[in-house]
């Protein structure tokens, strides 16, 4: 065994089985004493005077004692937790420092470890996938175009003939982008989450499942059995948990499909699965029957997941699918008229979206609010060693080493910031949770990955370097201080010599840079909430006040029933008359998505007439389907035609309407209304463009304008926007009733309101989480800059207190005393708020990408943030100025 | 009579390795063999004895163990480890220098 092994196990023997080390020290030196008192009596003394002599001979027991256990080094412990013990002592003797020092600490922690425990949950948790790093999601176009048009990558058709001809995946997936099931209960028809499936989804996802078995490959396909798996709080919260539910059945209905239909349960996934994409789907089910859009190659309705295969690149990957994207363009030249591009991208890059820029903003922002809080920690500890000076010096001439004194107070510092630390953890265990529970249901579907956020091992180590880093640095600042010549001016009674212009001089740059932080956080909030108000009021080319939004979905059309002759379409021309009827409403129209709907409308690519093939546009844009009355509805303004009226409906014309957009990109000069546009390619139905409408929003406010198109409604589930008299809340129970009492077994769901939409888009919740996050951190960073400029000018200010009383003794006018002040106090705000707008405006234009319509250097938010900044710092120093200039002159002086 | 502590520093060390290298000891056993292999010159007092056998042991020249003693008591007998053997021939061969190098002074004098 090596001898330092061996010195630390003895060392670790001593620490942890005192008693026993102790028995035995005592119990060797018991032999010893026994064996000097038996040598005693063989020399013949009586037993009384051979134990006496023994015991003097042995010297002072005790003291042997000691000194074995000085030799075992037991004592560099001991006294450590004298330290601890006299540190505890020492903050509680100071309970207005220890608390002030620990509360702004606490929040600097607590503020960084919350917004760390995101980024930990959201980058740095390996997804709930097997091998996640070698996941893909498959673009069959640009990513950009797609992200910003929400809207589907693959056909149904091509994707079968990417999974068959492919070589660079070990298995390729895909989904359904159009989510939601209705779900018969015996309560009546439900929306439920779901999600539609390739039946090697879950095996390239690599999940397993928690009870029974995934889908099979013939559970895929027009004729295939009907099967579905379940989410495990579906499970949980619909089936009770039994282990029984295998084999049951539930009756589901894809909305795009008429009828439903009994699914038998095969599977149950486990409970820490989840897919962004799918906002939490509850069941899950294979793309099976027969269902339009999935024959047809020009509709994009799936998004694809891939495997790599072992060794190959993404690199590669893609240029092998993009090879197989351009065999099927030539073998089905009529249906795809996009550029042949298959771009792949981590699936975990796909899943946080923009959200790992934002997590990353916000964890910079709190790491601001951090360094402020230990700053402040700083010049707390520096004023208080200097108001325990006098102690330092008597504690040092009493014969304390220097050595023992800054242990001593490393020690107190690390207490602090070990307490802080605690604390800290613990209130960003408890805001981490608050903080989710303020994320709406919606955006926290996209992200389930924060569901099960808190305190993981990776968010524990962080908070303990974060108070280990301010444990050292405050520690260390007593280092600095104690030299042996101030303890020798230490010991003079009121001398103010080094001591205090070091106090000045160390005070005054950590003011500035407090304050220059906070400029910088007030200026992101700022940026922040004016980017917010832009998005919110960002021109959506129709009213959103006062419209409700409701969905209406047909259950099932059992055969024979009345509405089986009916045309698709005339469901929802029958609702929106009788709901036209409801008091309180002014118009309605009905459409299969409302704008700023969370969903994604398909895409068509638009085929002008009488154009050669070269001088087609070949991109793909949304396609809507919309009825009579629909840009009335929502106060569009149609810039030329008209609208579709009932008789387009009724007899489904083949007509359509653009928007100006669409009007400028594709007939530039040329008037379009007239003009003939095949949707989705040459061999399609020609349309006739009937009306230019001005651009509607449909989607994120934030994506550029875009091409869009309007057809009229064919459907049979659709989403009435009613705009009403008054609140558009209280029409929601008459208008469900009209739509009722056309049919009682309609399914209504997803009763919301434009505003509602609009402020629950991605966009805009994550803008006004960060913006409110941000908002907070500035203002505790404002008020701690604020505070720790009050203390240094307070601070000043009693030093010269005698100078002043000698200047206003001499006939200073209070005017001039103010001067003095506030001129001291000036300089350091305008250092502070020149060098935070220069930092502020580099670090704003990292971020420039998350704002919206602001520049990073917005002259508004920065000549605001400034202003407020220096007005409330000259406030704060306005009160240590009034304390000078009310000094009595000749108390002062007394007082010397 | 001449105190250990009077002794040049680390001197008592080599004497306990000197003494425990023939056979493991126990405290008493090892003063007691100092002051008779010293003809009575070198008193080991307990104050000195133990705080040193636990350095030893410590620096892991030493092993200690708790055995019946030869009146049939508990007694903890230390014992030289490698490194306590290593030890003693450094410590004997730096012994040996030192004393002929003050012998020759003192003598010479």
């Amino acid at each position: 065994m090596p001898r330092w092994l061996i010195t630390l196990r003895l060392r670790l023997r001593s620490l942890f089985f005192k008693a026993e080390v102790e028995r035995e020290l005592d119990e060797e030196l018991q032999y010893h004493l026994e064996r000097e008192i038996e040598e005693r009596r063989a020399a013949g003394l009586p037993e009384g005077e051979a134990r006496f002599a023994a015991r003097r001979s042995m010297g002072a027991i005790a003291q042997n004692m000691e000194a074995c256990r000085d030799v075992r080094g037991v004592n560099v412990i001991e006294h450590g937790m004298q330290d601890v013990r006299f540190a505890l002592r020492q903050l509680l003797i100071n309970p207005a420092f220890a608390c002030t020092a620990m509360l702004v600490l606490t929040l600097g922690i607590a503020a960084t470890v919350t917004i760390f425990g995101f980024v930990d949950a959201a980058l740095v948790r390996p997804l709930p996938y097997e091998d996640p790093s070698r996941l893909v999601h498959v673009f069959g176009t640009d990513p950009e175009t797609v992200h910003s048009q929400r809207r589907g990558a693959v056909s149904y058709q091509d994707f079968r003939d990417w999974r068959e001809r492919n070589r660079a995946f070990r298995s390729i997936a895909a989904y359904d982008v159009r989510a939601g099931f209705n779900l018969t209960t015996p309560a009546g028809p439900e929306r439920v989450r779901g999600l539609r499936v390739t039946s090697g989804f879950f095996r390239t996802l690599g999940v397993a499942p928690r009870l029974g078995r995934e889908f099979r490959d013939h559970e895929e396909g027009p004729s295939a059995p009907a099967t579905v798996m379940l989410s495990y709080s579906a499970w949980q919260t619909r089936f009770g948990a039994d282990p029984a539910v295998l084999g049951r059945t539930v009756t589901l209905q894809f909305p795009w499909l008429a009828g439903g239909e009994p699914h038998v349960v095969i599977g149950v996934l486990p409970p820490e699965f989840h897919f962004p994409m799918a906002a939490e789907a509850e069941f899950w089910a294979t793309i099976r029957g027969r269902q339009a859009c999935w024959d047809v190659r020009r509709c994009q309705s799936l998004e694809a997941v891939a495997r790599l295969a072992d060794g190959v690149s993404r690199e590669a990957a893609s240029s092998n699918l993009t090879a197989v994207v351009a065999q099927l363009r030539t073998e089905y030249p009529e249906h795809h008229r996009q550029p042949a591009v298959a771009k792949l991208v981590p699936l975990r890059d796909v899943m946080l979206g923009d959200i790992r820029p934002i997590l990353l903003m916000l964890l910079g922002a709190a790491g601001l609010l951090w360094l402020i809080a230990g700053i402040n920690g700083v010049s707390l500890v520096l004023a208080r060693t200097e108001t325990r000076r006098r102690e330092i010096a008597v504690r040092s001439a009493l014969g304390a080493s220097s050595a023992r004194l800054v242990l001593q107070f490393a020690t107190e510092a690390l207490v602090l910031a070990g307490l802080s630390g605690a604390l800290g953890l613990l209130l960003a265990s408890w805001s981490m949770r608050a903080l989710t529970r303020l994320i709406s249901e919606d955006m926290i579907a996209l992200m389930p990955y924060f569901r099960d956020i808190g305190l993981s091992v990776r968010v524990i180590v962080f908070a303990g370097v974060l108070s280990l880093i301010v444990g050292l640095v405050l520690g260390l600042i007593p280092l600095v201080r104690t030299s042996t010549s101030e303890t020798l001016a230490g010991l003079k009674e009121g001398s103010r010599g080094s001591a205090s212009t070091m106090w000045r001089r160390a005070g005054a740059p950590l003011v500035v840079a407090e304050l220059a932080i906070a400029m910088i956080l007030l200026v992101s909030a700022g940026l922040l909430g004016k980017s917010l108000y832009r998005l919110l009021h960002v021109d959506t080319g129709f009213n959103l006040q006062q419209l409700a939004v409701l969905s209406v979905s047909p259950v099932s059309v059992a055969p024979g029933s009345p509405n089986e002759n009916e045309r698709p379409g005339d469901l929802a021309h029958h609702v929106a008359e009788r709901v036209a009827a409801v008091p309180g409403v002014v118009s309605v129209a009905y459409a299969d998505l409302s704008p700023l709907a969370p969903a994604m409308a398909p895409s068509s690519t638009l085929w002008v007439a009488g154009r050669s093939e070269h001088e087609q546009l070949k991109e793909s844009w949304p396609v809507r389907r919309v009825s009579a009355g629909y840009f009335r509805t929502l106060q569009a303004t149609l810039l030329r035609g008209r609208e579709f009226t009932a008789g387009d409906l009724a007899a489904v014309r083949p007509v359509m309407t653009i928007n100006n957009t669409a009007a400028q990109r594709y007939f530039r000069g040329d008037d379009p209304i007239g003009q003939s546009i095949a949707l989705g390619g040459a061999g399609s139905p020609l349309r006739e463009v009937v009306g230019v409408v001005a651009d509607i929003k449909d989607g994120p406010p934030e994506s550029a304008p875009h091409p869009a198109a309007y057809v009229p409604f064919d459907q049979s589930a659709f989403t009435l926007i009613v705009r009403s008299a008054q609140a558009e809340h209280t029409v929601f129970p008459s208008v469900v009733a009209a739509v009722h009492a056309v049919q009682p077994g309609l399914l209504v769901h997803g009763q919301t309101t434009m505003s509602e939409q609009m402020e629950r888009l991605p966009s805009t919740s994550l803008n006004r989480s960060s913006a409110w996050l941000v908002g907070g951190f500035a203002s505790i960073a404002f008020a701690l800059s604020l505070v720790g400029l009050y203390g240094v000018i307070a601070y000043t200010v009693g030093q010269r207190a005698r100078e002043i009383g000698v200047r206003m003794a001499l006939g200073a006018q209070r005017r001039s005393v103010y001067r003095l002040v506030l001129g001291d106090a000036g300089r350091l705000v305008s250092l502070g708020a020149a060098l935070g707008v220069v930092c502020a405006v580099t670090l704003a234009t990292l971020m420039q990408h998350l704002l919206f319509a602001v520049e990073s250097w917005d002259p508004a938010t920065l000549a605001v943030a400034s202003t407020a900044l220096i007005v409330s710092a000259l406030l704060a120093s306005y009160l240590p100025a009034r304390r000078a200039v009310s000094v009595n002159p000749v108390e002062v002086l007394r007082a010397e | 009579v001449s105190k250990p502590t009077d002794l040049v520093q680390g001197t008592l060390d080599l004497l306990i390795l000197k003494t425990i290298a023939v056979e493991p000891m126990h405290g008493w056993a090892i003063a007691q063999r100092i002051r008779q292999l010293s003809n009575d010159v070198l008193l080991v007092g307990q104050s000195a004895l133990y705080p040193a056998l636990h350095k030893l042991e410590q620096q892991g020249w030493i092993e200690a163990e708790w055995k019946l003693s030869e009146n049939n008591r508990r007694a903890k007998y230390y014992a030289l480890t490698r490194a306590g053997r290593k030890a003693l021939a450094t410590e004997t061969r730096q012994w040996d220098r030192l004393s002929a190098a003050i012998s020759l002074i003192v003598s010479k004098a």
